[in-house]
């Protein structure tokens, strides 16, 4: 007899089922793995120019006006406090003989360091093919250029006798003296004038075909005239872009070249010193990492904001404000493993002095602003780890801010807990900011913001020209219908 | 001024006393795209495709050369690396040697920073010299100016723009051609004499 039934028979395989189910994981593997369009919703290239020129064309709303106002107020404090500060001397400042550098070079680096970031995106991630970047570019370099200028007022007024920051151009002085090219000092004209000066340059570059956009489309007489003027009367003829990318191109590598430099002397005028705390080679990286970190802080600050009042978030899309807050959180994880790392250093290194000085910052009178840089700078930005906090725009707003006061702290103890003890105990002192000290450094915030509200309200925020160009449409070659039609090239 | 217009639309039967080129007009990137390698092909010099934004690839669909402007850049750091050179060299070695803890007044790694910072500037400023000269700006006044839908071309509008200067140009058969490749509002463009 048999012992076959037919419930053990093995059932012929639902070779349909399969299929359905293959197809959904195909199908939820290719929406892993797309792409995130640069602009988002589908928009097209009229559409982009249309909505970016239509910040500057539209009259400029109320809450404009109100920050202007604001902002302008706040900035006058530093010109009225640098008015004093000449007038008077720059005992002014609460510096002394222990503590000779405190908030005007905490205030220069911390300013410095943002521009950074401003050239990491606009010239570091161009050559890489971040092709996202673009949708953030001119913000991000009109951001530098604000802060270099603000970071330049410092230095410059800190020499005590402004009327003699001449002697540090390269010219012979009025005994004949020349620089002394040797000097980390020296180096700091170099390298600040030198950013200021490219960026602006790679900006305007950046600007030129905006310009001519702008030129054809406003209706108001005089701002016409402004961006013929400016845009040096581009005709946007294929000649004339091939010149200009291989223009853009040749500005990056120069842009990162250079930001390379500016923050290697911005880092010797510290670690070519032999003060504990600052003589170190990390200093380098230090200051590298440093100054990204602070910027994408600031970059998210002003972008948030901004995307959400002009409507721009299809431009500056959720995935924008994710990338800087995954820099952000990179750059965080850099600047932990330095402080550690400094520590390590102090310890392995067996330099009393040098021992003294770490043990100082945790221990000694500023352990306050050592806590909070680490708590700021090491411990908010975890945060970043969950994709919620970054794809929420105003949540990430929230989250920088720690790190942006936090990069200013790191700044102070850098500076201020080295010096104000020195090896000899007989001449340690205390540092404490004077209202001149405060109000200079808002006074700077003013001028930062202002600028910026005045660049967001005549130049188009966002490049027009490089957000359409890397739309879809601007890629006609690897569409394969040309490619039937034409048939010739690559 | 001569009676007849500087911009005429080919349909009207109208010539602009001096041409200085005749120019059409295309939908998209594609259309330029394919239309700019037939022109090309025909063996012209003297005409440019003008788009609002750059074109990937379409330098190399008009057959043009690379650009010089890395010359540029590179004379200028060159000058710039030269010149710094000398100028800390000359005035830290023998017009004022400072003695700073001993150090040789002639110390190479204490120049780096200021060399490089004098390689940079220059070479920015000449890579945009260099593109505003190889591009023939800044300009005041191009005669393409005078055509209304060309201010079209920083916003929607994609342009083939064929100059009389070229030795291949025929009136005839250069407007015959823009009409094949698909080319719509074909206008002669005139200069002022």
């Amino acid at each position: 007899m048999s012992y076959f039934t037919p419930s053990t028979r093995p059932s012929p395989p639902r070779y349909d089922l399969l299929e359905k189910v293959e197809e959904a994981e195909i199908e939820h593997a290719r929406k892993q793995l797309a792409r995130e369009p640069y602009v988002t919703q589908g928009r097209d290239a009229v559409w982009v120019g249309d909505h970016i020129a239509s910040v500057v064309e539209n009259p400029a709303p109320l809450w404009w006006y109100i920050a202007v106002s604001v902002a302008g107020g706040v900035a006058s404090l530093t010109g009225i406090c640098i008015l004093y500060l000449i007038t008077t001397g720059v005992g002014v400042w609460g510096e002394n003989k222990s503590a000779n550098w405190a908030w005007d070079i905490t205030n220069f680096v911390f300013w410095i360091g943002i521009g950074h970031a401003g050239t990491m995106i606009a010239a570091i991630l161009y050559l890489t093919r971040q092709k996202w970047s673009s949708g953030i570019n001119r913000a991000a370099e009109a951001m530098t250029i604000f802060a270099v200028m603000c970071a330049g007022v410092f230095p410059a007024v800190h020499v005590g006798r402004v009327w003699f920051a001449w002697f540090m151009a390269p010219i012979p002085n009025a005994n004949g003296i020349w620089p002394n090219f040797r000097s980390p000092l020296l180096w700091d004209v170099f390298a600040v004038n030198t950013y200021l000066a490219v960026s602006i340059m790679f900006w305007y570059v950046g600007l030129i075909p905006d310009a001519a956009a702008m030129r054809d489309r406003i209706k108001n007489k005089i701002l016409k005239y402004f961006y013929a003027v400016i845009c040096l009367g581009w005709r946007g003829s294929a000649r004339q872009w091939a010149n200009y990318e291989f223009c853009y191109l040749m500005l990056a590598g120069i842009a990162t070249l250079l930001v390379i430099t500016t923050c290697t002397v911005v880092s010797s005028d510290f670690s070519t010193s032999v003060i504990p705390g600052w003589h170190g080679t990390i200093f380098i990286p230090y200051f590298g990492v440093g100054a990204i970190y602070g910027g994408f802080c600031m970059l998210v600050i002003l972008l948030v904001p901004i995307r959400q009042l002009y409507k721009l978030q299809d431009l500056v899309t959720e995935r924008h404000i994710d990338m800087c807050c995954r820099f952000t959180l990179l750059m965080g994880l850099f600047v932990t493993y330095i402080y550690g790392m400094e520590f390590f250093i102090a310890y392995y290194g067996g330099n009393i002095n040098e021992r003294a000085h770490f043990y100082n910052r945790v221990f000694g009178p500023y352990f306050r602003t050592w806590q909070l840089m680490m708590i700021f700078n090491c411990v908010i930005p975890q945060l970043f780890w969950s994709r919620r906090v970054r794809r929420s725009p105003w949540l990430a707003f929230v989250v920088v801010l720690f790190p942006s006061v936090g990069m200013w702290l790191e700044r102070f103890v850098i500076i201020v807990s080295s010096v104000h003890r020195d090896f000899l105990p007989s001449s340690w002192g205390m540092f404490y900011p004077t209202w001149i000290d405060v109000l200079t450094f808002t006074g700077t915030l003013g001028i930062f913001f202002l600028m910026y509200l005045i660049f967001i309200r005549f130049l188009p925020v966002i490049a027009i020209a490089e957000v359409r160009s890397v739309l879809p449409e601007a890629n006609p070659h690897e569409l394969p219908e040309v490619v039937e039609a034409g048939g010739s090239h690559e | 001024m001569s009676d007849t217009p500087l911009v005429c639309s080919v349909a009207s039967g109208q010539k602009p006393k001096k041409l200085y080129a005749v120019g059409a007009e295309f939908d998209g990137p594609k259309a330029l795209y394919a239309a700019a390698e037939k022109v090309r092909d025909r063996g012209y010099r003297g005409w440019d495709c003008y788009t609002p934004y750059y074109i990937h690839g379409l330098d190399k669909a008009m057959g043009l050369r690379k650009s010089f402007v890395g010359l540029f850049t590179f004379a200028g750091g060159f000058s710039g690396i030269v010149g710094g050179f000398l100028l800390i060299t000359i005035t830290s070695v023998y017009i004022y040697p400072i003695d700073t803890q001993g150090k040789p007044f002639f110390s190479l790694p204490g120049f780096v920073p200021i060399l490089d910072l004098l390689l940079i500037m220059p070479s920015a400023i000449m890579s945009i010299v260099g593109m505003v000269v190889l591009s023939g700006l800044p300009r005041l006044h191009h005669p393409l100016w005078d055509w209304d839908a060309f201010t079209r071309a920083t916003h929607d509008k994609f342009f083939i723009v064929i100059e009389a200067s070229d030795p291949r140009f025929d009136e005839k058969a250069s407007v015959g051609l823009l009409e094949e490749i698909g080319g719509t509002n074909l206008t002669f463009i005139g200069d002022e004499e």
